[in-house]
């Protein structure tokens, strides 16, 4: 706490923002500067650096934070049905909504830790996942997923704007929220998350929630209470994830289920995990990379591979693309399967703590070893 | 009551099934403080054992079909039947039974491969390593099978002689409205059996009483010299063993695609931890009794009261235990509680 | 004298186990009370029921007249009762100025404190203080490795420093000295006297006889979870039940 000065988070947030605002340029020679993909690569960003504040922070790993994700989603394409396309409000209430769910289901969960506290947030998933499939269909429209419709009521717009021909669009006072406006949109969005997620990771009561990963009993018999600071952490994390959620109904204005399911939860996992927990950057990280390459891999099929290594001789060529070709296409899955077992065999630290711990051992070799002792005697 | 019969019958057969996945779920996290997230895939696996037996044994070669004289009709007949005529087609019926002898030695192997491979790098990994790593692997291995098999459901009937329901209402005295299918029945039998020859297993051979009793306590069993890293692999190929013949017999319940095991595991991790985690007897116990819950709150008079209770009935039970027991049914003290 | 710690009438029995038996203690204002008896006598234990890990089956401990027994840990601690642990519960994760800084905090934030964006003053004034007390415990040098990597004797010496930082109205120690060479005990034993001087209240349990002699004022000897004697240290050094089932070996 408080050893990153007020300087060094400025400078930090000024590089950030920069290298957020200017992807578009310093991504187009990775063929990823394209809006849609640059909006994800923002909204699951937000998504993961949320996450991070719970499980990177505080060790308790939630298997059910896409419920958030989807009632974020639910949330907004409510907000554009009954009331206004403006983004705001679906915005505000995303992260509300979220925030209050979030808020029921770690009240119960937190009672429990380690792996009960993971099943306990599995079970509410599930519960929400089956709940929006069957009995809720009147609130998420079941198998079809939420979507506009040419009468929704829009309350707010009916009074200012003759209602036009065909669905309207989301938008922020009139600009619409498609393609670069919405990119730009959700990065400043992320940039406000990300020097919240800075400051929560420096304040005192970030350092609470890391003392809590460290040794709960410890910070029982300090006089700390955990519980309230628990709660707080997975309410935030939660918003953040009722945050993307509304996003992606703002970048695409429909909500399904499937947005729950605990597979989803899972991948939010795998993107903290990748970049590195508890690390700033390292969720960012992971959520670009497995965007980039989800929308690299699936894109692939076969014959674009053979066209891919038609340099090769023809027998050759086809040995290849028989190789990669389980891995692309449908195959992606199974590429992010591989990749989360090899970075949990051999990177326990995630990229970001992966380069840390070389750094160090560079930095060590050169200093005299200092006065190491083992964790036991 | 005839209804509330035939809902606990109902209820039964599908906690045979959680029973048998909790079962080797508790063995290998009792013994091995392994928290197997791919044990839902090996379940698949296992009915993909059945697919794959009904695949081999129904290998055919166009025949030229005598039946139709006008043109030349041609029909699939597989090899078996043309080699042994009656007996192929016997064995082709019995397909299910079948596969267990192919699933016995398959999932003995997967087993051991897996416990060798990889978890035995994770005994002393946090439990949230566990959990992804094995997550990560149940993913590969379901992508596997669906490059293989497809993503759609594949049937695999039960033979003809048991396709049919038994009418327990007549044989029990309770009027004829009570029919049940014979297949359910045999796989509650079959998940009896198995069950009883893990516990006995695990009671009365001597090899099981070392595993048992490094259950209770790893290193004193280590102390006394007996080689517990090996037993331990040995109780992983076991448990997949169970695991596996519980998705074999669950074909004609269930017809198999690849994304099975993940809706059943999440379901056996709730059945663990209400039974308590690392208690065997508490899984199986609480598997039946998820099972029949369940079915209960599929009745209609039930939804009628409580809208979409049958979705979430086994998750708000577990919900319920955790809060109020937190080491569930029958749990040990001190599993897991850091 | 005013009576800081009460503890009457404590029962806890584990299953078969009779851990305590009808234990009944008083510190005074400004005692060291020294614990003593044989392994698993229940000393741990009776510390545990004082700082609410262990709820006893009958009995209670008041504290300043307020009774403790029922509360939760943090509320125990934040009346004012800091407990060293046999086995030193730090923040192996965290660095030595973290580890100090957040018992610190915990008078202003213990219940709840939420607040990422203002940088206060009082958390520069924190930070100083713990500094302070790393500096007096001669662990400043390591302010920025982390706890885990210390080394057994200055694990010890660090909870004790984030006990100290709260300036605890009564405090737990738990064989402070264990598992230390020579001159670490030596030294604690100094410290300890130092925080005597100030008047702090403390219980210590401890093996070693040389630090009970130096340090307490008064000793009450457990043996299978009950009170077999108490008194001065000279009355207790001559008391022949406590020697045949403590002392013996040690002064034979
Ligand atoms: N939570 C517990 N559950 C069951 N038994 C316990 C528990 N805590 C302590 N015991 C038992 O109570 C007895 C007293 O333990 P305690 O730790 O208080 O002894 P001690 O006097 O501190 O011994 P030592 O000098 O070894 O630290 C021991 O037999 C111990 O095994
Ligand atoms: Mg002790």
């Amino acid at each position: 706490m408080d050893t990153v000065s007020r300087k060094g988070e400025l400078r930090l947030m000024l590089i950030f923002s920069a290298a957020v605002l200017l992807m578009p340029v310093w991504l187009s020679p990775f063929g990823a500067a394209y809006p849609d993909l640059l909006q994800k690569f923002a909204i699951f960003g937000i998504f993961a650096v949320g996450f991070n504040i719970l499980f990177g922070l505080t060790g308790y790993l939630s298997f059910g934070h896409a419920v958030f994700l989807g009632v974020g989603s639910y949330a907004a394409v409510w907000s554009f049905k009954l009331f206004t396309m403006n983004v705001i409000p679906a915005v505000i209430f995303g992260v509300i909504f979220s925030g209050i769910f979030a808020a029921l289901i770690g009240f119960v969960s937190l009672r429990r830790s380690g792996i009960y506290f993971s099943i306990l947030t599995l079970a509410f998933a599930q519960m929400s996942y089956n709940l929006a499939y069957s009995v809720l269909t009147p609130i998420t429209n079941g198998e079809t997923g939420l979507q506009l419709r040419l009468h929704d009521l829009r309350m707010i717009d009916a009074l200012f704007i003759e209602a036009g021909e065909g669905l309207p669009l989301t938008n922020l006072f009139g600009i619409k929220m498609s393609g670069y406006p919405g990119f730009y949109f959700c990065a400043v969005l992320l940039i406000i998350g990300f020097y919240l997620a800075l400051r929560v990771k420096n304040s005192p009561f970030g350092l609470a929630l890391k003392a809590i990963k460290s040794n709960q009993t410890r910070m029982g018999y300090t006089g700390f209470n955990s519980r309230p600071y628990m709660l707080s952490a997975f309410m935030i994390s939660g918003m953040y994830a009722g945050l993307a959620g509304a996003l992606l109904a703002v970048t695409d204005p429909l909500a399904g289920a499937e947005r729950m399911q605990w597979t989803a939860s899972g991948e939010v996992v795998l993107m903290t995990i990748l970049g590195g927990a508890g690390t700033l950057i390292g969720p960012l990280l992971g959520a670009g990379l497995i965007k980039y390459f989800e929308n690299i891999f699936s894109s692939y099929d076969d014959s674009l591979l053979h066209q891919a290594f038609s340099y090769l001789p023809d027998a050759m060529n086809d040995v290849v693309v028989g190789m990669i070709s389980p891995f692309v296409g449908d195959g992606w899955h199974l590429t992010l399967g591989a990749l989360f077992m090899v970075i949990i065999i051999f990177l326990p630290g995630g990229i970001v703590g992966g380069i840390t711990h070389l750094w160090q051992r560079l930095v060590k070799k050169n200093q005299e070893p200092t006065e190491m002792e083992g964790k036991q005697q | 009551m005839d209804a509330i019969f035939l809902q606990i019958l109902n209820g039964l057969d599908k906690g045979g099934a959680y029973a048998l996945i909790a079962l080797g779920l508790t063995l290998v996290f009792g013994t091995l403080g392994v928290v197997n997230f791919a044990h839902g895939a090996v379940f698949m696996l296992g009915a993909f054992c059945a697919v794959t037996t009904q695949h081999l044994l129904t290998f055919s070669k166009k025949v030229k079909d005598e039946g139709i004289t006008f043109f030349d009709a041609y029909k699939e007949v597989p090899y078996l039947e043309i080699w042994w005529g009656e007996t192929g087609s016997f064995i082709i019926d019995y397909k299910v039974p079948f596969s267990i002898l192919l699933a016995v030695p398959v999932m003995l192997l997967i087993g051991l491969a897996m416990e060798r491979g990889l978890i035995r790098f994770f005994y002393n990994r946090p439990h949230a390593d566990q959990i992804l790593v094995t997550f990560g692997l149940a993913i590969v291995i379901q992508e596997i099978v669906k490059s293989i098999y497809g993503a759609n459901p594949i049937p695999v009937p039960a033979p003809e002689i048991v396709s049919g329901s038994a009418n327990i209402g007549i044989l029990l005295g309770l009027g004829d409205s009570v029919v049940y299918p014979w297949w359910r029945l045999i796989y509650l039998a079959n998940a009896l059996v198995v069950i009883a020859a893990v516990f006995s297993f695990l009671k009365f051979t001597t090899y099981g009483m070392v595993v048992r009793a490094g259950m209770q306590d790893r290193e004193t069993v280590g102390l006394l010299g007996i080689n517990i890293q090996h037993r331990f692999t040995v109780v992983f190929g076991l448990a997949s063993i169970v695991v596996g013949i519980a998705g074999a017999m669950y074909t004609p319940i269930l017809s198999p695609d690849y994304h099975m095991g993940m809706d059943f595991l999440v379901l056996s991790f709730v059945v663990v931890v209400v039974g308590g985690m690392g208690s065997l007897e508490g899984a199986v116990l609480a598997g039946f009794m998820l099972g029949v819950l369940q079915s209960f709150a599929a009745m209609n008079e039930v939804k009628a009261v409580f809208p979409g209770i049958d979705q979430i009935i086994v998750y708000l039970v577990a919900v319920i235990i955790l809060l109020t027991r937190p080491r569930g049914l029958m749990g040990r003290k001190g599993v897991m509680e850091d | 004298m005013t009576t800081v710690l009460n503890v009457s009438g404590v029962n806890k029995r584990f299953g078969g186990l009779q851990a305590l038996d009808n234990v009944n203690l008083k510190v005074e204002e400004g005692q060291t009370l020294a614990i003593i008896g044989p392994n698993g006598a229940g000393k741990s234990t009776l510390l545990n029921v004082c700082i609410g890990r262990i709820t006893p089956d009958t009995g209670s401990v008041e504290f300043h007249g307020e009774i403790l027994t029922g509360k939760h840990p943090y509320e125990i601690n934040q009346a004012g009762v800091a407990r060293v642990f046999q086995t030193p519960e730090i923040f192996t994760e965290l660095n030595l100025l973290e580890n100090v800084m957040i018992p610190a905090l915990s008078k202003r934030d213990g219940t709840y404190h939420f607040n990422i964006i203002a940088r206060m003053k009082e958390e520069k004034q924190i930070q100083a203080e713990a500094l302070h007390f790393l500096e007096d415990f001669g662990l400043e040098e390591q302010r920025f490795s982390d706890a885990g990597s210390l080394s057994r004797g200055d694990k010890r010496r660090l909870e004790l420093a984030m006990c100290l930082v709260q300036h605890p109205k009564l405090l737990l120690l738990d064989e402070p000295t264990a598992g230390m060479s020579r001159l670490d005990t030596n030294s604690t034993i100094e410290l300890l006297k130092k925080i005597k001087e100030r008047g702090m209240t403390k219980i210590i349990i401890e093996h070693d006889m040389q630090v009970v002699f130096s340090l307490a004022d008064k000793i009450v000897v457990l043996a299978q979870g009950a009170i077999i004697a108490e008194g001065t240290p000279d009355e207790v050094k001559n008391n022949p039940k406590v020697q045949e089932a403590y002392l013996g070996d040690e002064h034979a």
